[in-house]
């Protein structure tokens, strides 16, 4: 399953903070922090996977991907596939990015219930519940739609 | 970067300064927060920022009558502020409020906000299970969904019943989104409390059938997670999931699940997954899937990441069900592709894939080679890290000097503690696996135990004294003493190092004590001297003041014997002294020891503390038959004879071992909760022998801790010694029974041995090494070599290299051999005794590098004490390690841990009792 996703910014600060473990507001700060401290060493042509099990336990692994100001990273245990989970990453961005056309760091700051919501329709309960970023848009929009009304 | 992000978010400020509604809709002030925050200098700064900010909404968040909207901008300020680490607990009640709005803007707000600040067992949720029952019979179907979402993190294994209803019902939902959301709910229900969704298997598999793939697909991830806990009740499945998987492959799902022209591929590789748990080790449900997986193979485009992650999957389902030989060359193919490939996140999933592959066909790794070494030499730390992994999976008694040398040199670069310490642990298991020489084994503990230091479990350190302790075997005592007094001059040169690990200097003080002037090249004032250099190191450190104690009074006592009187220096006479006013009781005892011991007469001291016997059992007078004149006087006396505790009280259970002389005694550990506590013999009894012949077992604890051992060591003290302990323990009694009861009985080399040594001799160890022509590889690795690739072949053969290991085979085997031998000798009653080895070949090369020891037999010598007294074997020292160390001792002693504890230090030392000549590679990796 999915453990947790996060975005975060190449300075460390925590964009978005999803988990799907529980855990007290302490220790997710400092698993930022160390997930930070991971991958913030690491070159650009090295591979995307980091193995996690001093932060979040025996076999689990960070699989990110680098936009930009933002790292995504998505915390994954065995049950998942590392490489489909790099291009799910892929299909989170380009959702974001079809419904902010063009999406930059700040507009993840100051929509966070959005992103929120699109994520939602991704993930869920820490399980992959969409992948297809058409089908997730259309969800989404149709959520906004009915917000705003 | 971070510069432009600055930019950014300048730009920003400034639009919003000149009044215009930001494009995101959010309030000026939020905006201007997050620039402000974006802008600070320091985190000092932002915290000040942050904070005002929570002021502030604490503040306006409780005034009367705040508009809706604006309650659900300050929620979400709150959201933000708690993202960056601070505490928002302050508002939690109003975004649990927010869910109870009919407004389905703020109701998802509201929920949000509740999923990111609370768990599953927080207090709040009481107040959100109505609502959430209410949204989950909501007509508006994105109410039902927001509800599920919830739902998923909100609900802890009490409050699953009540929802779990409404959840059943939405399987059956009209829209397809409703429907897999109530699967994943329920998925998660099955996460947190298998037991409440069990009778659910059935409606779960009917929604595999569901007319939405989308919904099937949810239903995978659940079936992959009831798998993984049992396999049985799904083996039927296999075909339909076969089936699925084929029309997904053939492109028959609808097209809106094609990614990059691949169909299906989330579905696809779920399904692989299941299928790999569902096949492994069952060859009929295996043959069912050859062929969709040769299909997939066939089809897979290995040029699209998505396409690649498919063939990986699929390799690793074909390398857990029974093997097919064709699909299993295909997937070698698949591999090879990966590992040539300039990918980094290809070549992890190709090293990855080989480390499965090798299970099967270790053989295949052969082709390999090259490849592995270049992801051994990348700068890239998971790729490494992921070699090493493999490369771990591979070693053999051939190429472990290699491995374990890559190793090493690995954990000496990094500062990672939590890989020190596992990398670290696995070289020790090789080395104690696949160990071709003693000598080797100890230089390469010692360049752990300096690089990893305190992070070495301590029972490593007493593998390692122990081997030192044994030696090669009793053959050979002179091989031994060679390895010995090389242990002795390799820590002699480590002591000139700074900083050493308290770990790595109780094992060198152990060393000392033991054998620093066995061989007589060194003098007892010379050795004192160092070890009082040891503790000035490390004034605080108690544990190491325990163990330098017992080394000088062994030193001290080895003089003695030897007829020498001994000079203490006074470094170590202003040590001692300090002592005596130490507080560590531990510390008291002994220094109080060491000059009870230095007070005894020459005889005296040589039998309790004899040269070189830290191997030796203790004999155990179990009948405590030196007290016979003791009862017997007091029986004349009058005093009522012993009665066992089963005679006493009728308690069957118990064990206990009454000899005729009242005296027998036993100390198994005990399994059944104490009896009530009884009511004591009358006060004056226990002044008299009466009280001694009739007490209750609860007390031979005592008696064979204290009395066994202490008067059996020291024996020709007085008897009135005895006396007054008695009157001690029984005293204590009642308090209950003590806890420390198996420390008596537990003969003095495992406590010896148990307690600690290492060695560290990185300049002694290499020369060695590098005299040593019995190993290949690493010899061959010295020779400078101008060609780099060449110098990859040569690492390529001696990782990899099948010749090799044929002829090296055999030292593992010595070893092997060596360990049974070191089971025989082994006493029933007493924990595993000293394992003598057959001499590894290369010792005796040493032998003309090293000074030669004065040859005196110290098991000779030994013998002679034990045919006088056979009690008299026992040493102080290991009285004192045993209080050193009562924890660990207590787990010791005949009892089934004692068994267990035996069984798993013989697979330390690298022996599988079993007694198999050939050490199974893959046993313990693969199961």
């Amino acid at each position: 399953m999915i453990d947790a996703v996060l975005v975060m910014n190449t300075q460390g600060k925590p964009r978005l903070a999803k988990f799907y473990k529980s855990l007290s507001p302490v220790k997710q700060q400092e698993i930022v922090r160390k997930v930070y401290t991971g991958l913030s060493s690491r070159a650009e042509h090295f591979c995307n996977f980091v193995e996690a099990d001093e932060i979040f336990g025996a076999g689990t692994k960070l699989v990110y991907k680098h936009f930009a100001t933002l790292y995504f990273v998505f915390v994954i245990d065995s049950g998942e596939s590392e490489l489909g989970i790099l291009d799910l990453i892929q299909v989170f961005v380009e959702t974001l990015d079809s419904i902010f056309k063009n999406v930059c760091e700040l507009d993840i700051v100051f929509n966070f219930n959005k992103v929120n919501t699109v994520l939602d329709e991704i993930v869920m309960g820490g399980q992959v519940v969409e992948t297809n970023s058409t089908e997730i848009v259309k969800s989404v929009q149709e959520i906004f739609k009915l917000e705003r009304g | 970067m971070s510069f432009t992000t600055m930019e950014q978010l300048k730009t920003i400020g400034r639009e919003l300064a000149m009044g215009s509604q930001g494009v995101w809709g959010s309030s000026k002030e939020f905006l201007e927060l997050v620039k402000t925050i974006g802008e600070a200098k320091s985190k000092a700064e932002e915290e000040r920022i942050v904070l005002a900010e929570i002021e502030s909404l604490k503040r306006r968040i409780q005034e009367p009558d705040v508009p809706r909207k604006k309650m659900k901008e300050y929620i979400m300020r709150l959201v933000y502020v708690e993202m960056l680490g601070h505490d928002a607990s302050f508002g939690y009640i109003h975004a649990v409020k927010m869910t109870h709005d009919d407004n389905l803007l703020l109701k998802r707000s509201g929920y949000l906000a509740v999923t990111l600040f609370l768990n599953e067992d927080h207090d709040l949720i009481i107040l959100i299970i109505n609502t959430i029952q209410k949204d989950l019979k909501s007509d508006n179907y994105l109410v039902c969904c927001a509800a599920l979402t919830a739902v998923c993190r909100l609900i802890n294994e009490e409050t699953i019943p009540a929802v779990l209803p409404q959840i059943v019902e939405l399987l059956n939902h009209q829209k397809e989104l409703v429907r897999k959301k109530a699967v994943m709910a329920l998925h998660r229900f099955f996460q947190r409390s298998p037991s409440t969704v069990s009778h659910l298997f059935p409606a779960f598999q009917e929604r595999l059938c569901d007319r939405d793939p989308s919904v099937m697909s949810a239903v995978l991830c659940a079936l992959y997670d009831m798998i993984l806990v049992n396999v049985k009740p799904f083996k039927h499945l296999v075909a339909s999931l076969v089936s699925i998987l084929k029309q997904a492959v053939e492109h028959r799902l609808p097209k809106s699940y094609d990614y990059h022209r691949t169909p299906a591929p989330f579905v696809q590789i779920k399904l692989l997954k299941i299928l790999a748990l569902l096949g492994t080790g069952d060859k009929a449900a295996s043959e069912n899937m050859f062929n969709v997986l040769g299909d997939i193979l066939k089809r897979s485009d290995s040029t699209s990441n998505i396409g690649n992650a498919i063939l990986y999957e699929c390799v690793r389902t074909l390398t857990s069900i029974y093997t097919n030989p064709r699909l299993l060359q295909n997937a070698a193919e698949i591999t090879a592709k990966f590992l040539k490939s300039d990918n980094h996140n290809l070549k992890y999933m190709g090293i990855d894939a080989l480390g499965r592959l090798i299970k099967i066909t270790p053989e295949c790794a052969e082709n390999h080679q090259l490849a592995v070494i270049d992801c051994l030499e990348d700068p890239d730390d998971t790729l490494k890290r992921k070699t090493l992994d493999l490369l771990y999976k591979m070693t053999k008694a051939n190429n472990v000097e290699v491995i374990v040398e890559r190793m090493v040199e690995y954990i000496r670069n990094i500062s990672d503690n939590h890989y020190k310490t596992e990398i670290s642990s696995r070289v020790i298991e090789l080395a104690e696996r696949y160990a071709p020489s003693n000598q080797w084994f100890i230089q390469t503990m010692n360049q752990v135990f300096e690089i990893a230091g305190d992070l070495v479990p301590q029972k490593v350190a007493h593998d390692l004294m122990r081997l030192i302790a044994e030696g090669a075997g009793e053959e050979d005592e002179d091989a031994d003493s060679h390895l010995r007094s090389s242990a002795v001059q390799a820590y002699l040169q480590i002591l000139k190092e700074p900083k050493l690990p308290s770990i790595l200097l109780q094992v060198i003080s152990w060393v000392l004590g033991e054998y620093g002037i066995a061989d007589g090249s060194h003098s007892a004032e010379f050795i004192i001297g160092k070890l009082c250099d040891i503790v000035a190191t490390r004034p605080g450190d108690d544990k190491l003041k325990g163990y330098v104690v017992s080394a000088i009074t062994k030193i001290c006592a080895f003089e003695k014997a030897a007829g020498q009187t001994v000079d203490l220096i006074p470094e170590c006479v202003s040590f001692i002294e300090e002592l005596y006013a130490s507080h560590s009781t531990d510390l008291q005892q002994r220094i109080y020891e060491f000059h009870a011991v230095l007070k005894l007469d020459r005889d005296t001291i040589a039998s309790i503390l004899p040269m070189d016997a830290s191997c030796e059992d203790i004999e155990v007078d179990k009948d405590l038959s030196f007290l016979n004149s003791f009862v017997e006087s007091a029986l004349a006396n009058g005093s009522r004879p012993y009665l066992s505790d089963n005679e006493r009280r009728g308690m069957g259970a118990m064990t206990t071992l009454a000899s005729n002389n009242d005296a027998g005694t036993s100390s198994l550990l005990r399994f059944q909760p104490y009896e009530k506590p009884s009511i004591p013999e009358p006060a004056a009894a226990l002044v008299t022998a009466s009280h001694y012949s009739q007490d209750a077992i609860d007390q031979h604890d005592i008696y064979s801790s204290t009395i066994t051992v202490s008067t059996s060591s020291r024996a020709p003290e007085s008897s009135s010694n005895d006396g007054t302990r008695l009157k001690l323990e029984g005293v204590q009694k009642k308090w209950g029974r003590p806890t420390y009861t198996p420390e008596a009985q537990v003969p003095k080399n495992p406590i010896n041995i148990s307690d600690s040594v290492k060695v560290s001799s990185s300049a002694a160890g290499k020369e060695a090494s590098s005299r040593n022509s019995s190993a290949p590889p690493y010899t061959e690795r010295k020779q400078p070599s101008q060609e780099i690739s060449a110098e990859k072949k040569k690492l390529a053969a001696s990782l990899f290299g099948s010749k090799a290991g044929e002829t090296k085979a055999k030292p593992a085997a010595k070893l092997q051999q060596n360990g049974t031998s070191k089971k025989a000798p082994a006493k029933p009653t007493s924990p595993p005794a000293p394992a003598p080895a057959p001499p590894p070949a290369d010792l005796l090369d040493l032998s003309d590098s090293l000074p030669q020891i004065p040859s005196v037999d110290p098991v000779d010598q030994l013998a002679d004490l034990i045919s006088v007294d056979s009690s008299a074997a026992t040493s102080t020292t290991s009285l004192v390690e045993q209080v050193l160390d009562a924890g660990k001792v207590a787990t010791k002693g005949p009892s089934p841990q004692a068994s267990l504890q035996k069984d798993s230090v013989s697979r330390q030392v690298g022996v599988t009792p079993s007694g198999g000549t050939n050490p199974d590679l893959f046993k313990d990796l693969f199961g």
